[in-house]
């Protein structure tokens, strides 16, 4: 099986890697040889796989995912209510603030949802505050979590 | 637990990608003063202590053919947060699901992040969540535009 890359298709063991590299990460001092060892294939066929999967935008990145608040730091969900005309400018300026990390234009009246992390509860305030007084920004809500019930990001890769 | 400048500098390597070279963790080791068994250990534990929630792969999911994701909010009753938040918890379909407070022009106390190929997937697992929890006030809203996505860099 090749990877053509091209139109780039997920062959099946593409997929297999893809679903091992998420969840079953081997942590150990040859990881890719271990997953090689998984689907019957080279140390170096693994490392050739992973870097077209990155070239070709599949996989953005292998590495630790970390919890803001065990280290400290306090995160938010802001919903925002912004002129049409002007979102891409407000946008534009929140995505500034590195701890932006995602920020997306969903269709309902709050048209601008973004995540916030910062160091302290103290820069979470300015921040909002700076951004409730953009122009075109009509309303923002601060929508904190008060519970997590699940966080698992895993794309079964294999499933139809 | 307690994050040392060491903790810090760890935590700064791992936080970006992994070197693709046959021995990725001891190149990090090398660079922070540990052994590569050490580091390791050091994983191992910001695992057990939940301040990593893994180590592993990010993917571009839209270009790996999740095509369809979508916030939805969910009014449940006071009393049926707990139980909700549990049932919805157990849909594959959701990556997130969060309590959240309520504003009079946003009464949508739960969120579920749901991912799928399609927007018909969504609706379908939403109708499902629906269904399984009998929550009926819902909203979905899709991401139309992504104006930023990236993984957040602590230190």
């Amino acid at each position: 099986m090749t990877l053509d890359s091209n139109s780039f298709n997920l062959s099946e063991t593409d997929r297999k890697l893809l679903n091992i590299a998420q969840t079953r990460f081997p942590l150990n001092t040859r990881p890719y040889a271990s997953i090689g060892d998984h689907l019957a294939l080279s140390e170096e066929e693994i490392i050739t796989r992973i870097s077209k999967l990155k070239e070709n935008r599949i996989i953005r990145r292998i590495g630790g995912i970390f919890d803001a608040q065990k280290l400290g730091f306090k995160t938010t969900l802001v919903a925002l209510k912004v002129n049409e005309e002007s979102i891409d400018t407000v946008a534009n300026k929140i995505n500034r603030h590195p701890g932006v990390t995602h920020n997306y234009q969903r269709q309902h009246e709050f048209n601008l949802w973004f995540t916030l992390i910062t160091a302290s509860e103290e820069e979470m305030q300015n921040t909002l505050n700076s951004i409730k007084t953009l122009p075109g920004v009509i309303k923002l809500r601060n929508l904190p979590a008060l519970k997590q019930f699940k966080i698992n990001v895993n794309f079964d890769m294999t499933k139809e | 637990m307690d994050i040392t400048a060491l903790d810090k500098k760890i935590i700064s390597m791992l936080q970006g990608d992994l070197p693709l070279n046959p021995e990725p963790f001891e190149k990090i080791a090398l660079k922070t003063g540990l052994s590569t068994d050490e580091l390791l250990l050091k994983i191992e534990e910001y695992k057990k202590k939940g301040v990593m929630r893994r180590l592993g792969a990010v993917l571009y999911h839209q270009n790996a053919g999740y095509r369809a994701n979508a916030m939805c909010g969910w009014v449940v009753p006071e009393e049926r947060i707990e139980e909700v938040g549990m049932i919805m918890a157990c849909f594959k379909e959701a990556s997130h699901v969060y309590q959240r407070p309520t504003y009079p022009d946003w009464p949508y106390n739960l969120f579920t992040m749901l991912h799928g190929k399609s927007s018909h997937d969504i609706e379908q697992a939403a109708k499902n969540i629906s269904v399984k929890t009998r929550i009926t006030s819902y909203t979905i809203l899709y991401s139309t535009r992504e104006f930023k996505k990236t993984s957040m860099k602590y230190f």
